[in-house]
């Protein structure tokens, strides 16, 4: 998509194992049934949803190309697709994701605002991420959540009507609640 | 004009579980339909009924539902679009969240009538809570009998599945959303052939919006006859209308088409004025793609008449003077919004959101949010207004999806009827500059003639 910039980097293997644990391969077996006969690839953005909340929030080389062997697909198949849909991370990300909207309502209700102030706030710049590793701040289009403008999105949740307290009091709430607990997966939740 | 068809029992404690659904009434349509109506008389009812898509499009859903090549031996798909994604809408995602069990109400009968025996509902990434909520709903459904094998023991068997994107606007395209939920990126198909006759994996699909299969159960219950005087002339039916910006009661709000714009913003019952007393400025009735227009040519079309909450009328006047009803998100502007900083606003979505396949979406959107960005911080030139025109011009009707249109149809009717604001920024630099977010009303007087 259009605004995705190319860092070119010189690929390294990492050095972790990168695979789904015995229950979520179950699980990707179950996501595949889903389509007909010779249909996984249609598997393909659910799967890579649950590799970015597995395998370390975000989509390395190593991990596109595990999800490729498992869905039977060529790498540059899950590449395309990675680099389309702007939920997928290609760099390491914090745990908590702040999607702040900018487009058209949000941004006459405030929204502008409320991305400045969380910047400030956390000493980070739209992109970046906090060197405690907990927060990213992004700016992203339209959530679907305009008539309660101006809103952003922590990793699943939404969070609306907001002002510079409201924000300010939910980034020190996350703040204190630091890393997330196991099996608060929303990919476990939700799919 | 306060008929409420959808929205009518959203506050019924409990209404999106199964239980409290089917005691009020959840789920007759089904057993009427399956049991006593074959796929050919619930076509009819819902072409009788005249209602047409909820999306955005306005196609009519009896005349989309009769294209589908029943004559093919390849398995017929029946795809929800629930990748609510145009700016200033979010009737669907509320649906959703609420009434759960009344889209797939709607998506059993449509997929009986179709022949199709697996359906799926593509909800965008970013509604990642309704996933669950439609998981829920889904399972509750097949536990009951409402989906699986011989479903209320007749020989129809239907599963339904939810399959999540991930952030692209472009795949509520019909198409697009197809090529996604092929496992591919978000590219829009060129039609024919219409996904009608080859659709998802190459087989007959319907694409419906969210709303649109909702009302499915609705009009099978009351009949398409009935249905069809509801509304005004071919606008029949009721609409859901998410309104947001200065309004003071934003949300969403279930109308009977024919309401007047008027008393849709000022009514207490709906959007209650706009907020801190201010003047309404500008309106974008449908979704950021449509149109936008001044206040005077909201509430009233060009010859004086009252502008009406129906296909035809908010139409009325053409691209002109009038606009569109879209997917029926209204966007309110008060007096203090910048047009040009808004334009450019939403431009920068849609050059983001171009999926780049086309050159004249790709290269355009990207040129129209330099040139209004330019504009907006004081470093606009005169001829940059022509250019716009052109650059808009340019992409319409020249790309393989409407993004392009969407594209370009905000730009030309900002610069159509707040050319002065426009040109106010290129002559003033230096107020604009440090004036960025809007308010430039107070300088001068923005509306250019009609």
């Amino acid at each position: 998509m259009s605004g995705f910039k190319v860092n070119h980097k010189q690929y390294e293997k990492e050095d972790r194992k990168v695979e789904f644990s015995s229950g979520t391969i179950q699980k990707v077996r179950q996501i595949i049934s889903r389509y007909p006969e010779g249909r996984s690839a249609s598997a393909l953005i659910p799967v890579l949803h649950i590799a970015q909340e597995e395998l370390g929030g975000y989509l390395s080389v190593d991990v596109m190309d595990y999800v490729a062997g498992l869905l039977g697909l060529l790498p540059v198949e899950v590449y395309e697709v990675a680099t389309f849909y702007s939920q997928f991370y290609l760099e390491k990300t914090g745990t908590y994701v702040i999607e702040v909207c900018r487009t058209g309502p949000c941004s006459i209700c405030g929204g502008e605002k409320i991305s400045e102030f969380i910047g400030e706030k956390l000493n980070i710049a739209v992109g970046e991420t906090t060197e405690d590793g907990l927060f990213t701040l992004k700016e992203v289009e339209c959530l679907g959540a305009c008539g309660y403008a101006p809103v952003m999105q922590i990793n699943t949740e939404f969070y609306e009507c907001l002002t510079t307290e409201t924000a300010g009091g939910i980034i020190d709430m996350l703040r204190k609640k630091g890393e997330k607990k196991e099996g608060s997966r929303w990919t476990d939740k939700f799919f | 004009m306060d008929r409420q068809i959808l929205l009518k029992n959203i506050s019924v404690p409990g209404i999106s579980s199964f239980g409290p659904y089917k005691s009020s009434g959840g789920y007759d349509s089904v057993i009427k339909a399956l049991k006593e109506m074959t796929p050919e008389e619930i076509i009819s009812e819902i072409k009788k009924s005249g209602i047409r898509g909820r999306g955005g499009a306005g196609f009519p859903m009896g005349l989309k539902w009769s294209f589908i090549d029943k004559k093919s031996t390849s398995p017929k798909y029946l795809v929800c679009n629930a990748d609510e994604s145009e700016p200033g809408t979010f009737k669907d995602r509320y649906l959703m969240e609420h009434l759960p069990h009344l889209l797939l109400e709607g998506m059993i009968i449509a997929s009986y009538a179709l022949g199709a025996e697996t359906s799926y509902i593509y909800v965008r990434g970013e509604y990642k809570y309704i996933i669950g909520i439609l998981n829920r709903a889904i399972t509750e459904a097949y536990s009951n009998g409402f989906l699986g094998k011989n479903i209320l023991g007749t020989n129809y068997s239907l599963d339904i599945h939810v399959h999540p994107g991930a952030g692209a606007y472009i795949c509520g395209e019909e198409t697009a959303l197809l090529e996604s939920l092929e496992g591919k990126r978000g590219n829009p198909r060129i039609k024919p052939p219409f996904p009608a006759l080859k659709g998802l994996y190459g087989s007959p699909t319907v694409v419906n919006n969210v709303e649109t299969l909702a009302c499915v159960g609705p009009i099978i219950i009351m009949g398409g006859e009935a249905y069809s005087t509801i509304g005004l002339g071919r606008s029949s039916g009721t609409k859901l209308i998410s309104a947001c910006g200065n309004i003071n009661r934003p949300g969403v709000y279930e109308i009977e088409l024919g309401l007047s714009v008027e008393d849709f913003i000022y009514s207490e019952k709906y959007c209650g004025g706009i907020s801190n007393n201010k003047k309404l400025k500008a309106v974008i009735p449908g979704g950021s793609s449509v149109p936008v227009l001044p206040s005077d040519l909201i509430l009233k079309t060009a010859d004086g008449k009252p502008r009406l909450i129906t296909y035809e009328s908010l139409a009325e006047g053409g691209f002109e003077t009038g606009t569109m009803l879209g997917s029926g998100g209204f966007i309110v502007y008060d007096e203090d919004a910048c047009m040009v900083r808004n334009t450019w606003n939403l431009t920068r979505f849609y050059h983001h959101e171009s999926c780049g396949q086309c050159s004249p979406c790709r290269e355009g959107t990207g040129w129209m949010e330099r040139v209004l960005h330019r504009i907006e911080t004081g470093e606009g030139r005169w001829h940059d207004l022509d250019l716009l025109v052109s650059i808009a011009s340019k992409i319409e009707g020249n790309t393989i999806c409407p993004l392009g249109d969407a594209a370009a149809w905000p730009v030309a009717s900002a610069i159509r009827h707040f050319r002065k604001e426009f040109e106010f920024h290129i002559a003033n630099p230096e107020i604009v500059k440090d004036k960025n977010h809007g308010a430039i009303e107070k300088y001068i007087n923005v509306r250019s003639a009609v």
